[in-house]
């Protein structure tokens, strides 16, 4: 079952990469485009296949798998449905992060400053989520929580922006709050792919523990999960991926809880798979999102978390009713 | 067409205007545009021009920034004019409708000037201006200077490089502008014509990259940072401009319809291919 | 062989003790009673000694290293908590992660413990079974079964009869007293003193914030100690099936 599960996703997910490569305004036929791109032939079309469209699908892989796993992880950590890096503004707190290195010069004098201060933000929010909700998780202290959180970083993004010399940034609250891969470059990958990279590697390795969770903290704590240091580790973890995900792309909402529910019952609700085919998920959701704004409206820069927000919050308001039914 | 249609209406107005207006010239002028705070420091009489829009203090845009420190500024708001006791606002076409009516409602004399779009147009509206400020027969020396200035500067090469106006957002300019007029009299073709764009318009980066240009002439970046702007200084374009295309950059001078275009154009001709 | 000593150890919150002077020692092959009324600290006096909770004095489990305690002892907290819709047979194999090195696959002897325990519990036919859809009582059997299978020298149960039927209350107290009888040392707070009596081999009374009474059933339950720590009388027979308690009414 399993094993299936994951051929299907990595299968997608090749599939879905190839099929974004494919499409653009230059029009270009998948022969070109494959000879641009593998043989460099033709100046135009290789710059089009290796600096536009080839950082644009490994953004949207990058970040489909940063937010589907940390979604993932900040469920199986909280035992909460609801939970999710969007919902509970720590990819909001990201932005305000990545906003203001930007508008202060930092994000340009700093290597890997960009990416450093959105991570700042979203420990911020992370540790202040964590905090909130205490042990048990409650969903709604953590969804008050998240929405005061989030409140207030888009509050402070938006000023940041205002304040800007620059008369362009302040138009631009919206790429922000929904996120875009329109235009990215390869610096953004290499700008977002080491935290992506090291985040995921360490909440994969987490897997155990998360499966001890299910049976509560008490329980794990005693079948030898460190719980302290667990803790530091999910802040840490999910901050930087969360963090660098939002500081090339904005934020994209809903995907770390609609992938996480969707493949829930395909992995017998195990935190521990949960966690990686979240992340295959994650990235097929991303990737057909952002082949979805293209086809959409392909004149327009069509924001990324619209139409995850299409898809994720008519599932928020399920979960919400069915969390309320079982009383919780 | 419309946009034409319009501008000659505006024109036919702004003439009745003029000739309604017998008592003599102004003597308190407040231009609330950066446009027309060009044409007035260029035309008007000493003393006449009471104050300039800030956005012509702004490096980034204003061609004159050097005269028109030496001019208060005004943020084009109606109740920070009117205590100016204006006798003449210049304002653009684009000007807050609410701001112009309200001006107009308190008794002020408001005149809103056309956009202009094409190099044809600068000497009438060098001329609609001297009008609009009593200063007729030095406009018409300015307009007569520009007319030949342009004439002689004005290239009409065989092979013209093909060029692409590549502002923040990916955004370009089309025939029935002044940019594009700015490339032709450089002696330039402008890619985004071949891309069937009219006016002003998105031109992925990917077409344009596509359409291979000569020469890539990029908006100038202001201070502060954006995702706007990024795509400026994007890895396909600088790779492009490295390996193919000459670089050029369009700024203050093409903003306006002023004598100044000529220097864009000038300068325009010195980086062509 | 000892499985648990506590020595000289105090629980407080906040800035009263709520558990002081302790010292107790539990040896292989001894099923503890923790009895007191509510409120009395036996949740705490366990969750302390397994260092879940800060104390003060010395716990032998508190100070193994997090992953061999994980070896030595497991808990069954009261809380019968099931985060997600696993499996049984899921829920049940999380007994083996302390026994299983980084990313290594349950062994055909982890295979053996968990169906074991299983079989114990009497859910052998529960294994595909959903976790979350089964009954209240069938649920808390799960867990105990998830706590059999961590296969420990000692095993802690917060309340672990409660919510079961009589008959899985009995089976469950067989089980327990087995698994003691095994030479496993077995830890549970009771609060029916019936079953107490019949099952356990050794009775720790909790009151006033310290050990009232320690000793085998027989010697603890006496109508003073009854009256003292719990306000009841009761009646207490040696029976051919083994003491029986009956509290007859309040003090």
């Amino acid at each position: 079952m399993t094993r299936a599960l994951a051929l299907v996703l990595i299968l997608l997910v090749g599939a879905l990469f190839a099929l974004s490569l494919l499409i653009g305004p230059a029009g270009l036929t998948p022969a070109t485009s494959l000879a641009a791109l593998v043989r460099g032939e033709g100046l135009a079309e290789t710059l089009v296949m290796r600096e536009i469209r080839l950082p644009r699908a490994i953004l949207a892989v990058l970040i489909g798998a940063a937010l589907g796993l940390a979604g993932a992880a900040m469920q199986g950590y909280l035992r909460n449905p609801l939970a999710e890096p969007g919902l509970l503004g720590v990819s909001g707190a990201a932005a305000l992060g990545a906003v203001i290195a930007l508008q202060t010069g930092f994000a340009a004098q700093v290597a890997l400053g960009l990416p450093l201060a959105a991570l700042a933000g979203a420990v911020l929010a992370v540790a202040l989520i964590l905090a909130l909700a205490g042990p048990r998780g409650g969903a709604l202290t953590l969804i008050l929580a998240g929405i005061a959180v989030s409140a207030l970083a888009g509050a402070l993004t938006a000023l940041v922006l205002n304040l800007s010399s620059n008369p362009f940034a302040a138009s631009e609250i919206m790429f922000w709050m929904m996120g875009s891969l329109a235009d990215r470059s390869m610096t953004h990958v290499w700008l977002a792919a080491p935290f992506i990279g090291l985040g995921g590697a360490v909440l994969l390795a987490q897997g155990r523990a998360f499966d001890a969770l299910t049976l509560g903290e008490d329980s794990a704590a005693s079948l030898g999960v460190n719980l302290p240091r667990l803790r530091l580790t999910l802040v840490l973890a999910i901050a930087s991926m969360v963090g660098a995900a939002t500081a090339v792309a904005g934020a994209v909402g809903f995907v770390g809880l609609v992938v996480p529910h969707i493949l829930r019952p395909f992995v017998g609700a195990r935190p521990s798979r949960l966690l990686w085919a979240s992340a295959l998920g994650g990235a097929v959701l991303v990737l057909a999102a952002d082949i979805a704004v293209r086809l959409v409206l392909p004149d327009r820069d069509l924001k990324l978390g619209v139409l995850t927000a299409i898809v994720g919050a008519p599932l928020f308001l399920h979960l919400v009713y069915k969390t309320r039914a079982q009383g919780l | 067409m419309a946009l034409r249609r319009a501008s000659k209406a505006l024109g036919a107005a702004l003439a009745l205007w003029a000739g309604a207006a017998l008592a003599g010239p102004p003597e308190r002028v407040v231009s609330i545009n950066l446009c027309t705070d060009q044409l007035a420091m260029l035309l008007a009489a000493p003393g006449q021009l009471l104050s300039v829009s800030h956005i012509s203090h702004d490096p980034n845009v204003s061609v004159m920034r050097d005269q028109a420190l030496g001019y208060p500024v005004n943020h084009g708001q109606a109740e920070e004019v009117f205590a100016m006791a204006p006798d003449l606002v210049l304002a653009g076409q684009f000007t807050s409708s609410y701001t112009v009516g309200l001006l107009r409602r308190l008794g002020v004399e408001v005149a809103q000037l056309p956009i202009v779009t094409s190099l044809d147009q600068i000497p009438d509206a060098i001329r609609d201006m001297g009008r609009l400020l009593g200063r007729e027969d030095h406009a018409e020396a300015v307009a007569e200077q520009f007319t030949a200035d342009l004439a002689a500067l004005r290239a009409d090469p065989d092979r013209r490089p093909r060029a692409a106006l590549h502002y923040a957002n990916n955004y370009t300019s089309g025939d029935k502008s002044l940019a594009n007029d700015i490339l032709t009299a450089a002696g330039l073709a402008n890619i985004a014509l071949e891309a069937g764009l009219s006016g002003g318009g998105v031109l992925p980066m990917e077409r344009l990259i596509m359409l291979m240009p000569d020469l890539i002439i990029s908006g100038e970046a202001y201070p502060g940072a954006s995702r706007s702007e990024a795509v400026l200084t994007h890895p396909a374009l600088d790779a492009l401009r490295d390996r193919h295309a000459g670089r050029a950059i369009t700024d203050a001078e093409w903003v306006c319809g002023t004598p100044t275009v000529l220097r864009a154009i000038a300068r325009l001709q010195g980086a062509a291919p | 062989m000892t499985q648990l000593v506590l020595t000289d150890f105090a629980v407080a919150r906040g800035p009263c003790d709520v558990l002081r002077d302790i010292n107790l020692t539990v040896g292989a092959g001894e099923f503890v009673g923790l009895l007191g009324p509510n409120g009395a600290g036996k949740t705490t006096l366990m969750r302390a000694a397994l260092g879940l909770m800060p104390h003060r004095g010395r716990s032998s489990l508190s100070a193994l290293p997090i992953k061999e305690r994980a070896r030595a002892v497991a808990w069954l907290p009261q809380a019968r908590e099931i985060g997600w819709p696993v499996s049984v047979a899921d829920l049940v194999t999380l007994g083996r992660l302390p026994h299983l090195a980084m990313g290594q696959r349950p062994s055909p002897q982890d295979r053996a413990a968990i169906d074991s325990a299983l079989s114990r519990m009497g859910l052998d036919a529960f294994g595909n079974r959903i976790a979350t859809q089964l009954s209240g009582g069938e649920q808390a059997r799960v867990l105990i079964a998830r706590a059999l299978a961590q296969d420990t020298p000692l095993l802690m149960a917060d309340e672990p009869a409660a919510g079961l039927d009589p008959a899985h209350q009995i089976g469950l107290m067989e089980t327990l007293a087995a698994e003691a009888g095994r030479g496993r040392c077995v830890i549970a707070s009771l609060h029916d003193l019936g079953l107490a009596a019949r099952y356990c081999t050794r009775l720790v009374v909790l009151a006033q914030g310290g050990i009232a009474a320690d000793g085998p059933p027989s010697k603890v339950l006496t109508p003073e100690l009854l009256a003292r720590v719990f306000h009841i009388r009761a009646l207490v027979q040696q029976t051919q099936d083994g003491p029986l308690f009956q509290p007859i009414g309040v003090v």
